[in-house]
């Protein structure tokens, strides 16, 4: 490259800048701007032309002032004629002016992407290249709309020299990151690809790079591209060959070149055995190398072979096909376990935590599970520390859970605050995964509430008290285990909710005890109750009402407690109320009653745990899940975790002492138990979604019944789900719309509906559904439509199944769909004559259905004569002798038949009752219809 | 209460600090430094907020003062106290410049350990300062026990800004009205705004303790006297002035304004400033300037300028200075005026145009060709208002001295032995018209 000659440095420039850093004060300085800049306006404005030395020196300083923090708007004309001069400084500043002062303005790019395509053209490679620089510094979408399909033609023609290939290859690749769309593949991919076979160094880098990043997104575009970069690779790293021996950066043989070339490698699965053999022999080399003394002192010699040596291993464990590579890899790792620079150490434990998923690596890291922990204790670095954490976590298995977890327990106490937290949750999860002894983990759970109990999220405890109410035999232990813990002078709050919840369900199985009497156990609780927040107090309550059941000796002191001004008059209203019904509760319900409300918690259903669910939230979604992917399929048949819960709809049943309780009178119609307005504190627990096996939603029969009578409206409703129908009916045809609403704001996977309908109906009714869509954004609606046809009569309903999944857990939800049979009624207006004359012809006793019922809701003629609308008959006024009577007709249409309907409803209103009467030419038709009419009133 | 106070040069390099608080560390100086020095302009504020503490700072010519504090101060006590400092500075080496702080820095440690006790404010006054704080410049007198006892009690004293027994063969004083005068006016003539801030500054050198009495045509005065005589309201009406706001020396007996809006005092040896006020109404605009600008096409454009002098005929104001703003692109202009000498100032993007004497009720016109150079940019010229300076020896808020007596019961001079020289100096502060 041409430098700048001496004679050529403008001296202009040189005072102006000198003046400028003189100066004294800003102001000053913008004075002294101004005059130049007055100056240079009046030269351009000048009638003469400027030669192209002025030209040039202006434009430098007015490329200066810019870069002061001036506003520049002129000049750009002058920058862009300069481009088109013949010598080299002059055409170099010109495109530095653009390259950093260019804005889309619209006439301008014409002018210069016209300066850029002649120099393009131009055989001066000095004059491409400076083209091609100002392309990638610019890297706007215009510059790649303009030369996206003219560079490629650069790099891959024959006759380009070396250094204008390695611009052409960058500034492609520039232009590819910028925008990806504009640059068009085509045949000269594979001509790139060759030039991987390049002798030029830098044009084999640069098109390394541009390959690699090309390859991520159009992999099999660049498929050759392995075989060449393995034979490359082998070339330069075998000492056999001589492939690029003048470009050894301190005795290490291309480097940068290695470095590319192995990270273009991990773009692919490992590659067919021919080419497999030479990249093993290739690999085993870098590690063999690493094992050899150093050449030299310098640290740029180690820089350089620990580069290669770190992305040789990132390529083992990418492929992670051959024992033997990753062995070796974690052996050298390992001996960077204990080296003296941070860097490597760090470097090391982060990719032995890649090692440590690897089933064939697994054992070999483990090996070095002292030097970890080690690393742990000693290491200076607060994020060398943070990944010896990471490696442990990814290393522990039954083995060695116990000794790891242990010493991060031990660590935590020292540990730095910042990641205190993601310790505790990862001491959680290793505890409850490896425990063989559950009395082990609920020791070592306390044990991190106790030294850490800032750091233990909601999750941490909630998680405790799942496992210890789902296994028997651990309760006695937490029992004890906890009052002992409680019984410190000072305790974390969350020791407290734990104490206070295991107590309250398990109190009793220490009760014999006279060191834990029940009345010992009140007090070492309420001792605590006073320095507790509003949720603890809410839980410790429900923990004493739970006492008043398990210990009726204890009732007087509990009652007492409840009724004090500080719990009765509560400021928080939760706590009020919590007191007040408790009391209620103790002093109206018998011992039966109590018993049964206050019944020890069923086993939880068993789901994916949410402390992991946290975990992975905090690390970000990709890094800890495929580790823990890993591992869990490892770990499955190890342990299975609790026993799966048996499905019931626990949410329903457990904790509401609710209807009949209220109906004992003077508590507020409120939830007493631990009411779901409460916020987050039991919800977790409790809140369970219906459970796996998806017995009908609750109260989805009740909404059943009410779509008799009316065609849309809310079919379901959960705290996710909500299900909306549409639906119309003509003769013997429907169309029915499901809409599907996602209440939370998160997406549904997954979502799959399906209609399970027994045999029988399946031929009876039913057309095609459409598919929907298998993701519902969160707050989003879907719809979906169903056609309906009714062959024949029927009289069951089809189920409609619902599974996504949700978060981490998979939902169930089955509702029956509302399609009856007298959806398929045809009204028919007739007069009294012709009804009775129809009433006598079915007279066959098949053929009329009597039913005689007690009214379930108030008896109200228009509820009731639109009832008997919606059902779809007509209704017909004045047929009756009785105006208190109803009566309607209408015709059910099937594929096959239609079959005519009398009715007639005769409500007692003394007695309140109603008789229904149904004649129908078909028997089943009129019992069918008996049925649920009568269900209506 | 101020926590310390640092002076700096144009760099940011420290002249002198002084902290007098604990609460304020070394790292203060830094911050200050950093975060306002070397932010090149991008701080106007004169009170900046850093890390919880409080930076006042003042500028003069490349100097800047700067108060520090971490407590909620009075802002504007700080700020005349720094003022203060300024006058107290100048006083003691003249002009506060770089090389002038840097001879004298003892003495302005000395000065601040006088001024400034923990912080507190204290006499500030540069005739009480100057009796003990004796320093190069300032001739030490020989100063007996007696003298010394003396300036004790009169710096604790009730009359701590004038000491006693001072005695002048020629009782003199000087009163100087100074006025600047500030308008904004649309191209078309009208007043966008107008004001005059005006300060009376006093030279005396008057024997004993003298009782002085200031009289000017405050209007409420000229009211309160003339109803006894409604002929002589009509008369004086129209020269009675508003004043809208003032403040005083610390001199004047403020009750006794309060309650008759008289002004007496006695007054310290020496200059000192009497008074300061702000009148909005009947100004007098000494000047009127017609903008005419002319766009020709893209690349010219056509200023001419007519300045009218409305005031009498006999007076003379001086430093005329006209200033036409030019537009960013100007690559060449063209003047021509009828009076004075007019230039292009390349670095200042204007036109300055100066006449150094002219009478009342004259005008003089400049006429430009600016030639622009075409830019990309859309932006259309802001044109900022063309601005003036001057110098009137008439008081533009019509303000006028109608008394100053001079009362000495101890020694036997009276009212009429005492010489006084009364002037007026009208300047232009920001004196705008748009066009």
């Amino acid at each position: 490259m041409p430098a700048v000659s001496k004679g050529d440095g403008m001296r202009g420039l040189a005072v102006f800048i000198s003046d400028i850093r003189n100066c004294k004060s800003k102001e000053a300085e913008i004075k002294r701007i101004n005059k130049e800049l007055a100056n240079i306006r009046s030269k351009f404005k000048g009638d003469r032309a400027l030669d192209g030395y002025s030209k040039k020196k202006y434009v430098c300083k007015l490329l200066f002032i810019f870069l002061l923090g001036h506003d520049i708007d002129f000049g750009h004309m002058e920058a862009v004629n300069l481009l088109s001069s013949n010598r080299y400084t002059e055409k170099q500043i010109g495109y530095l002016f653009i390259s950093v002062l260019v804005n889309s303005n619209s006439e301008l790019i014409r002018l210069i992407n016209n300066a850029i395509k002649n120099d393009l053209a131009s055989r001066n490679p000095t004059f491409m290249g400076l083209a091609l620089h100002c392309i990638a510094n610019v890297g706007s979408r215009e510059m790649a709309e303009a030369f996206a399909g003219e560079i490629p033609r650069i790099l891959v023609a024959g006759d380009t020299m070396d250094s204008v290939k390695q611009s052409a290859a960058l500034c492609l690749l520039r232009l590819y990151r910028t925008s990806p769309d504009l640059v068009p593949m085509g045949d000269w991919t594979s001509r790139v690809v060759h030039l991987l076979n390049d002798q030029h160094l830098g044009v084999v880098t640069a098109a390394t790079s541009l390959i690699t990043t090309l390859a991520q997104k159009n992999p099999e575009e660049f498929k050759t591209s392995v075989s060449l970069a393995v034979s490359r690779l082998s070339r330069i790293v075998t000492s056999a060959s001589t492939d690029l021996q003048d470009y050894t950066y301190y005795f290490v043989p291309a480097p940068w070149l290695s470095v590319k070339l192995l990270r273009l490698l991990q773009c692919y699965p490992p590659p067919d055995p021919a080419v497999r053999g030479r990249l093993t022999e290739c690999l085993e080399a870098i590690l063999n190398k690493a094992q050899e003394p150093p050449k030299s002192k310098k640290v740029q010699h180690s820089n350089a072979k620990n580069a290669v040596l770190f992305e040789a291993i990132s390529l083992v464990i990418h492929h992670d096909s051959e024992p033997n590579l990753l062995v070796r890899a974690c052996n050298q790792l390992g001996q960077f376990l204990q080296h003296r620079e941070t860097n490597l150490r760090y470097l090391a434990l982060e990719s032995m935590c890649t090692l440590a998923s690897s089933e064939f690596s697994h054992e070999a890291v483990k090996t070095h599970i002292e030097t970890v922990i080690n690393a742990l204790k000693t290491e200076r670095d607060v994020s060398v520390r943070q990944r010896a954490v990471d490696l442990l976590y990814a290393m522990c298995d039954r083995s060695n859970a116990q000794q790891i977890v242990a010493e991060m327990l031990s660590y935590l106490e020292t540990a730095d605050y910042s990641i205190r937290e993601e310790i505790v949750l990862k001491v959680a999860i290793l505890a409850e995964k490896y425990a063989v002894d559950y009395t082990w983990y609920v020791d070592t759970i306390l044990n991190l509430i106790r030294i850490a109990g800032d750091y233990v999220s909601e999750e941490v405890w909630y998680r405790v008290i799942q496992i210890v109410i789902n296994r028997d035999d651990v309760q006695g232990y937490a029992a004890k285990t906890v009052f002992e813990a409680l019984q410190a002078s000072a305790c974390h709050e969350n020791l407290v909710k734990v104490g206070g919840y295991i107590l309250g369900e398990f109190g009793n199985l220490i009760a014999g005890d006279p060191r834990s009497s029940p009345l010992t156990q009140f007090h070492l609780l309420h001792s605590k109750f006073h320095l507790c927040s509003v949720p603890t107090r809410a839980l410790l309550l429900s923990t004493y009402i739970k006492f008043v059941n398990l210990f009726p000796e204890v009732k007087g002191t509990i009652q007492d407690v409840l009724r004090s001004d500080s719990q009765l008059k509560n400021a928080d209203v939760e706590l009020q109320q919590r007191a007040v019904e408790y009391l209620r509760l103790s002093t109206v319900a018998s011992t039966d009653i109590l018993a049964t409300v206050l019944e020890e918690m069923p086993p939880f259903p068993e789901r994916e745990s949410s402390i992991l669910a946290k975990l992975k939230k905090k690390k970000g979604p990709s890094t800890v899940t495929d580790l823990e992917e890993a591992k869990r399929e490892r770990s499955a048949d190890v342990n299975g975790g609790p026993e799966p819960a048996p499905a019931s709809t626990s949410a329903v049943s457990t904790p509401s002492p609710s209807a009949d309780l209220l109906g004992l009178g003077a508590a507020p119609p409120a939830p007493a138990g631990p009411p779901p307005s409460s916020g987050g504190l039991l919800v977790d627990v409790f809140s369970d979604s219906p459970s796996a096996a998806a017995p009908l939603a609750p109260g989805s029969e009740d909404n059943f019944a009410r779509f008799v009578c009316k065609n849309n409206g809310v079919l379901f409703e959960n705290q996710l789900l909500q299900i909306g129908l549409k639906s119309e009916f003509r003769q013997n045809l429907g169309r029915m719309f499901i809409f599907y609403g996602n209440k939370t704001s998160t997406q549904f996977l997954n979502f799959t509906p399906t209609l399970i309908c027994s045999d029988d109906l399946q031929a009876n009714i039913l057309g095609p559904t459409k598919p929907v869509d298998p993701a519902v954004d969160g707050g989003a609606q879907v719809q979906q439509a169903v056609n309906i046809e009714c062959v024949s009569d029927f009289t069951e309903a089809p189920v409609l199944n619902i599974q996504f999944r949700y978060g981490g857990t998979f939902q169930n939800v089955s509702v029956k769909l509302p399609i009856t049979l007298n959806k398929f009624f045809q009204p028919t207006e007739m007069a009294s004559q012709d009804f009775f004359q129809r009433w006598k012809q079915l007279s066959n006793p098949q053929q009329e259905v009597q039913s005689i019922f007690k009214a379930k809701h108030p008896m109200d003629t228009e509820v009731t004569k639109a009832k008997i609308i919606g059902f779809g008959s007509a209704l017909l006024e004045e047929v009756d002798p009785n105006p208190a009577n109803f009566v309607g007709a209408g015709i059910i249409h099937t594929r096959t038949a239609q079959i005519g309907c009398l009715l007639r409803l005769e409500p007692n209103l003394q007695a309140q009752m109603y008789r229904l009467t149904l004649r129908t030419s078909r028997e089943t038709v009129s019992q069918r219809l008996c049925e649920l009419l009568s269900e209506q009133f | 209460m101020i926590g310390g106070l640092f002076i700096y040069n144009h760099k940011g390099e420290v002249l002198i600090s002084r902290v007098y608080r604990d609460d304020i560390g070394r790292n203060a100086v830094d911050a200050f430094r950093v975060n306002v020095i070397h932010a090149r302009q991008q701080v106007r504020s004169p009170v900046t907020n850093i890390a919880r503490t409080s930076f006042f700072h003042v500028k003069r010519s490349n100097i800047w003062l700067a108060a520090v504090t971490k407590q909620n101060v009075n802002a504007a006590m700080v700020f005349e106290f720094l003022y203060k400092m300024c006058d107290v500075m100048a006083a003691y080496f003249g002009k506060i410049s770089e090389e002038n702080i840097k001879n004298n820095f003892v003495l302005i440690y000395e000065l601040l350990d006088e001024i400034l006790d923990f912080g507190y404010p204290q006499n500030s006054e540069t005739g009480a300062l100057k009796t003990f704080i004796t320093q190069q410049g300032i001739k030490s007198q020989h100063q007996t026990k007696e003298e010394q006892s003396q300036i004790t009690s009169q710096v604790t004293g009730q009359i701590g800004w004038r000491r006693e027994g001072i005695k002048y063969r020629r009782n003199e004083l000087f009163l100087d009205v100074l006025e600047s005068v500030n308008l904004l006016m649309s191209p078309q003539g009208q007043v966008l705004s107008a004001h005059v801030s005006g300060r009376v500054v006093m030279k005396s050198y008057l024997s004993g303790m003298p009782e002085c009495k200031f009289g000017m045509n405050d209007k409420i005065v000229i009211e309160k006297q003339g109803k006894g005589t409604a002929d002589e309201t009509s008369k004086s009406g129209k020269q009675s002035i508003a004043i809208h706001d003032c403040t005083f020396h610390q001199c004047v007996r403020l009750s006794k304004f309060d309650s008759e809006r008289s002004i007496s005092f006695i007054p310290p040896d020496g200059e000192f400033e009497l008074m300061r006020y702000r009148t909005t109404k009947d100004i007098i605009l000494p000047f009127r300037v017609i903008p005419l600008v002319r766009e020709v096409g893209h690349t010219k454009l056509e200023v001419k300028v007519v300045i009218k002098s409305n005031f009498k005929p006999s007076l003379l104001a001086q430093k005329i200075e006209v200033r036409i703003p030019t537009p960013l692109n100007t690559s060449g202009v063209q003047v021509i005026c009828m009076k004075g000498k007019a230039k292009y100032k390349t670095s200042e993007n204007a036109i300055v145009w100066k006449i150094k004497r002219m009478a009342g009720m004259k005008e003089s016109q400049i006429s430009a060709e600016i030639e622009l150079l075409p830019t990309n940019d859309k932006k259309k010229w802001a044109r900022p208002p063309i601005s003036m300076n001057f110098e009137v020896p008439f008081a533009p808020s019509g303000l006028k001295v109608r008394y100053l007596k001079v009362f000495e019961p101890k020694l036997n001079y009276s009212d009429h032995d005492v010489i006084k020289w009364v002037r007026y100096i009208g300047r232009s502060g920001i004196y705008e018209t748009r066009c």
